[in-house]
């Protein structure tokens, strides 16, 4: 099957693998601990695991975005630091 | 007790949507994605130019003008048509030979396909032969809509609320349907007042419906292309250049595939972002009003 129409590049591939690792990996954590482990937390309403996967990938994005509005010079690097930190805040807390 | 089974065997069930989702939507996004970091002339050639597309549409004012115009136009439109569409709803018979009446009297601007309205509201604004355009020019109103921003605006408007107020109208009055009679029944005993009635039974039993109205609004007029394409091409100048036009303009207009799909990611995010706020907002309310209302 000739994919050359869809312009792959490593990065690109690179980021499509990491997000599908993601989901395999949220696979095997509910079918090892089903129920999706709801909480209430500083959203103040109930979120699954599934949930605060979605909030970090959106907030994640948003937070690159900002960036390159904000720092078009300064490394996307820093912006992806950011975001990691706001996953682990989203986990911890939301 | 009887022991729920448990059959993961199931999610084989979903593979056919799954794949036909992939095929429709997954692998055009993932080429969206790999587009928005290359530049082409053609050819199935591409060349990596990194974030520069992203850069350069964040800081464009082209792409903020199309924006807060596509943000102002779902922000009116749901203003209007979601009270509209609740008192529409009310309104309606519940009984009778009225009901199927103004059923189908409701659906049949939604059976029109939305070139069609389009062309429809382009000929009756018209105000040479028009009869909206015309009638109001001999009424002494300033109305062109090819050349008087405000009045294209108006009339997208007009055309959108004609056109989609009545699935607001069948969805709430789907609502309405399902309540009871007991409650309506407690609430004259309790000598409750109609906009006691509406605030405590109806609007809490239409939450639900009320959502997916509008989710589905905000969705369909935030990508709203077809009708003002038809009316207006976007003009006079770029006053109703909505961010779906603008895009199609710099995909197909011009060509220029890596700017238009770094565009439509952004288009995306933003898309997602407010329909996962609406659904989290409403389906709490919802939750809330169930736990501690009626």
């Amino acid at each position: 099957m000739n994919l050359s129409w869809m312009a792959w590049t490593l990065p690109t591939a690179i980021f499509f693998i990491t997000i599908f690792c993601i989901l395999v990996t949220m696979t095997i954590w509910e079918y090892k601990s089903p129920g999706g482990d709801p909480r209430v937390g500083v959203l103040r309403f109930e979120t699954t695991r599934g949930d605060r996967v979605f909030v970090s990938l959106l907030g994640s994005a948003f937070i690159h975005i900002i960036w390159l509005a904000l720092f078009p010079s300064i490394s996307l690097w820093c912006a992806f630091a950011i975001a990691l930190i706001y996953v682990c805040a989203v986990f911890k807390w939301v | 007790m009887i022991e729920k089974q448990v059959n993961q065997k199931a999610w084989f069930m979903v593979l056919p949507v799954f794949l036909l989702v992939a095929f429709s939507a997954i692998i055009p996004l993932m080429t969206v994605v790999n587009y928005a970091f290359q530049d082409t002339f053609g050819s199935n050639q591409f060349y990596w130019v990194g974030l520069d597309w992203f850069k350069e549409i964040i800081h464009s004012e082209r792409f903020h003008d199309a924006f807060f115009r596509q943000v102002a136009f779902s922000a009116i439109i749901l203003t209007i048509e979601i009270p509209l569409g609740v008192a529409i709803a009310l309104a309606m018979p519940k009984k009778g030979w009225g009901v199927p009446v103004c059923l189908i009297s409701m659906a049949l601007p939604l059976l029109i396909p939305w070139n069609v309205v389009g062309t429809i509201w382009q000929i009756f604004a018209r105000v040479d032969i028009g009869l909206l355009g015309h009638t109001l020019t001999q009424l002494g109103i300033n109305y062109n809509y090819t050349q008087d921003p405000v009045a294209a605006w108006i009339t997208i408007i007009v055309m959108d609320v004609w056109h989609w107020t009545s699935l607001v109208v069948l969805l709430s009055y789907a609502g309405l349907s399902s309540i009871p009679d007991v409650y309506y029944q407690a609430a004259k005993i309790d000598g409750a007042s109609k906009i006691s009635i509406f605030r405590y039974i109806q609007l809490p039993k239409m939450q639900r419906v009320l959502l997916i109205a509008v989710l589905l609004r905000f969705m369909d007029s935030f990508m709203i292309y077809t009708e003002p394409f038809v009316i207006t091409g976007g003009g006079p100048g770029n006053s109703t250049t909505f961010m779906s036009i603008d895009l199609v303009k710099m995909a197909i207009g011009q060509f220029d595939l890596g700017p238009a799909a770094a565009m439509s990611l952004l288009y995306f995010l933003v898309i997602l972002l407010l329909s996962w706020v609406f659904y989290t907002v409403m389906s709490n309310i919802g939750e809330e009003s169930s736990n501690g209302g009626v």
